[in-house]
Formats: C-alpha cells, structure tokens, sequence
C-alpha cells in the first residue's frame, strides 16, 4: 500500500499492483466519506481498512468491488479499469459483504455447491469444504436451522476453494468463533503467499505479524 | 479458471429458483390462488346468465391474470436482495442479463405457466365463447411472458425500496395495458369468428421486444438499486 501525490495528470496504474484506486471520492447522504483517496494493494498484501462506524469503511469495499460507483476517481485491476473490464475482473474477485448471500430455503451444501457453480468452480468437492468450516454433519440441514455463525461459515468455505487473486472481505469475521478467526487469518496468510490479496475491515486486532498487514485508516468526518 | 457456459449459468439458476421455489410453496400457489378466486367470484357477483358472463370473462381472466402476475413479482429480486445473493450474482463472471433471464425465466414458469394451464378450466366457468379458446390460449402464451419480462424491470427499479409496493403497482402496470387491450381484442375478434392473427402479431412483437431489451434493463435497474 503507497499513498501518492495526486496532481493533474492521467493517471498510469502502477504495474505491479493488483488491484489499485486512484483519487477515489465517495459521497453518501451529502457527507463526503473519503476525499482523493488513493490505494495499492499488490500480490502478497494483507490490506486492512479500520476506522470508526460509518467512516465509510463498507463503502470503500464495495467501490473497489465494482458494486457501487464512487463519485470521482477509478479503480483499477492490474492496468485495466474495472469499470469496463468487469467480467475479467470478478474472475478474479470474491468478495464478501454483510450479507451471507446464504438461501433459508437450501441445505448447507446446495449453498455452497451454487455458490462455487456460479463462480465457476467445481461444485462437486462441497463436502469436503464444508469440513474446513466445521459444518461436517450440516450437510444436510436447511441453512433456515442454521445458526448466524454457521451462516456465515458456509459463506466463507468458498474461500478454500477459490482461484480468485482478490478477496475483499467486509467484517468476515461476525459471528465466528475464535479458533475460526484464527484458522481463517492462516488460510490468509497461505492466500497471499501464493501470490493473492486479501482486503478486509475487521474490529479485532488480527493476530497476523504486523509487518504483513498493511493499514488504511479512515477518519469520520463531520462534513 | 473453468467459465461456466451461458447455458450452464441460466440452468444454474434456472434450477436454484426452481429449487427454492419448491421448498416454499406458497409463493407458487398464492397468485394461482389468487387468479382462481377473482375469477370464480364474477359469476356469483354478476349472476349466472351467460350472455353477459361471455361478454366480459376475456377481460375477467386477463385482468386477473394480470393482478396475479403483479402479486408475485416481488419474489423476483427481493429475497435475494435481502440475503445478499443477489450482490454474488452481480458480481459473478457471467453477463448479468444471461442471469436476469434466468431469473425472469424461472418466475414464468412458476406464475405464468400454471395461469395458462388453468385458464381454459376458468374460461368453461366464465362460459367463454367457443371459438375464443385457442385465442385465449395463444395470448396467454405470449402475453404471460411480457408480464414477467416488463414487470421485472419494476422490481429491479424498487429492489432497493423497503416498501416499494405502490410503487411497483405505478410503474409496471401501465406497461401491462397494451398487452391486456390487444390480448382482450384478439379473444372477443375470436368470439365473432374474424380472423384475430393482427392482435396475435401485435403480442408477439411486444414479447419479442420485451424479451431481447428487458433484460438489460433489469441488469442496469439492479446496478442503480444495489449501487
């Protein structure tokens, strides 16, 4: 993660980097979030956004998601603005937000098995996933039975399975239980290593070694 | 990356809809429900002669078709909206209007499709004119779909809405009303035994439309209310 100089200039993204805003300006209900912000995030980063509720932290993820527009600034993937290469793009995202994307009326492993279909995975090692997350024995439970942690497990089991190089992750961490922070903050690590990014906003201090996890702190601002 | 085909992507979700559909009946027998009270009620209200009751059952059925497509169409986007599945699908790797068309594909199979399978039954109710059955049958095919496919883009406009039910009414249904002047003209031309293939044509080429333009709409309301 650099901050940069912004001037007046067409703006060159950085080769190197995987994912990368330039000059990002969000305003939501007439209150400006974020002004001029600019982010890198290269192979290998752990990107953490912190600051206080309603800072924007949401916002930001899902202007780098390409699921909403910020009001000025572009965001990039690798050298092409995701704004016209979306498809290319979400091959390479997963993104999780608030919401589990989990369907009441499915099993655990139909959840989990389309999920992995629509993103263009192979569906059939479901099960052998759902064991990561500690759903062995869920299999078959309608996810309406399902507790909100458990929800959230079958949401994030994709993450074993997935070849995208960019996750972004908006509080992956509700509801989950501890020794499931920390198996989640290794498969982290494991991620980045092979040469992937993880962008997240998590209230827990990460038990990651400092040096690996890079910070964007954003301020509340009152106008 | 293995990419899922198009047609892998629409049976996909064609399948899930079907999926959840099943597991939650009263979404598909609500609106069928529906349809099949307000038409029985018009024979009892307006009595049993059957010169008024053939007079008017196109109208009965189409409009009540009509208000039966209307009921159902929140199930569209709104739960998926609500659990976030509908933000996965978006940003998914496939184009959005394949998935959109899914969607609309699998809502008229659950609402459109058994309106068009009892109708006829309906019709017998309303003592439809003869002649007027396989009018009535050939608007139905091709009207129901337009309901779906214009209805849809309402929807993905109020998705956003938390109570966007007004507003939904508002918007779709004067896109509903060619569709009921010209399916309610072809059946009564049927009726006098004329030719009605110009009020078919009509349909079809709204269907056509509808079906090659919606979809896009949908994608582009769907961005705007999840934006």
């Amino acid at each position: 993660m650099s901050k940069q100089n912004t001037e007046n200039k067409v703006y060159t993204p950085n080769a190197n980097s995987l994912l990368s805003a330039n000059n990002l300006t969000c305003i939501r209900e007439e209150r400006v979030l974020f002004e001029a912000l600019n982010i890198s995030v290269c192979a290998g980063d752990i990107l953490q956004i912190e600051g206080p509720n309603g800072a924007g932290k949401t916002s930001l993820l899902r202007i780098l998601a390409g699921l909403s527009q910020p009001y000025d600034g572009c965001v990039y993937f690798q050298d092409r603005n995701i704004a016209q290469y979306r498809e290319v793009f979400h091959q390479d995202l997963l993104y999780l937000g608030h919401l589990p994307g989990v369907k009441d009326e499915m099993t655990a492993q139909e959840n989990l098995e389309f999920n992995l279909a629509l993103h263009g995975l192979a569906s059939n090692t479901a099960e052998t996933t759902l064991a990561e997350v500690n759903l062995l024995g869920f299999e078959d439970a309608l996810a309406s039975h399902l507790s909100a942690g458990q929800h959230r497990r079958i949401a994030l089991a994709r993450l074993w399975q997935s070849n995208a190089k960019i996750w972004i992750l908006d509080e992956p961490f509700t509801a989950i239980d501890k020794l499931g922070v920390k198996k989640l903050e290794q498969l982290f690590l494991q991620h980045a290593d092979n040469g992937g990014c993880v962008i997240l906003t998590t209230h827990q201090d990460l038990s990651l070694p400092a040096e690996r996890v890079n910070k964007v702190t954003l301020a509340y601002r009152f106008y | 990356m293995t990419q899922l085909s198009y047609r892998a992507a629409f049976a996909l979700i064609v399948k899930r809809d079907l999926m959840i559909a099943f597991r939650h009946r009263d979404d598909i027998i609500n609106p069928l429900l529906f349809f099949v009270i307000v038409v029985t009620l018009f024979p009892l209200g307006v009595g049993p002669e059957s010169t008024i009751l053939s007079r008017i059952a196109p109208g009965i059925i189409w409009v009540a078709a009509l208000l039966a497509t209307l009921l159902s169409l929140d199930r569209l986007f709104k739960s998926d909206h609500r659990d976030g599945s509908l933000e996965q699908m978006l940003l998914s790797p496939h184009p959005v209007f394949i998935l959109v068309l899914a969607k609309i594909f699998a809502h008229w199979l659950l609402t459109g499709l058994p309106l068009i399978l009892i109708a006829p039954l309906l019709a017998v109710l309303l003592h439809l004119n003869e002649s007027s059955y396989g009018a009535l049958m050939l608007t139905l095919l091709l009207g129901t779909p337009v309901l779906s496919l214009l209805g849809a883009i309402g929807v993905a406009l109020t998705v956003g809405i938390k109570k966007g039910g007004v507003l939904l009414s508002l918007l779709v249904l004067p896109l509903y009303i060619p569709v009921l002047i010209f399916a309610t003209s072809a059946i009564d031309t049927a009726a006098m035994n004329l030719p009605y293939s110009g009020q078919l044509a009509i349909i079809a080429a709204i269907f056509f439309a509808s079906l090659t333009l919606a979809p896009f709409a949908v994608s582009a309301a769907l961005k705007v209310s999840t934006n």
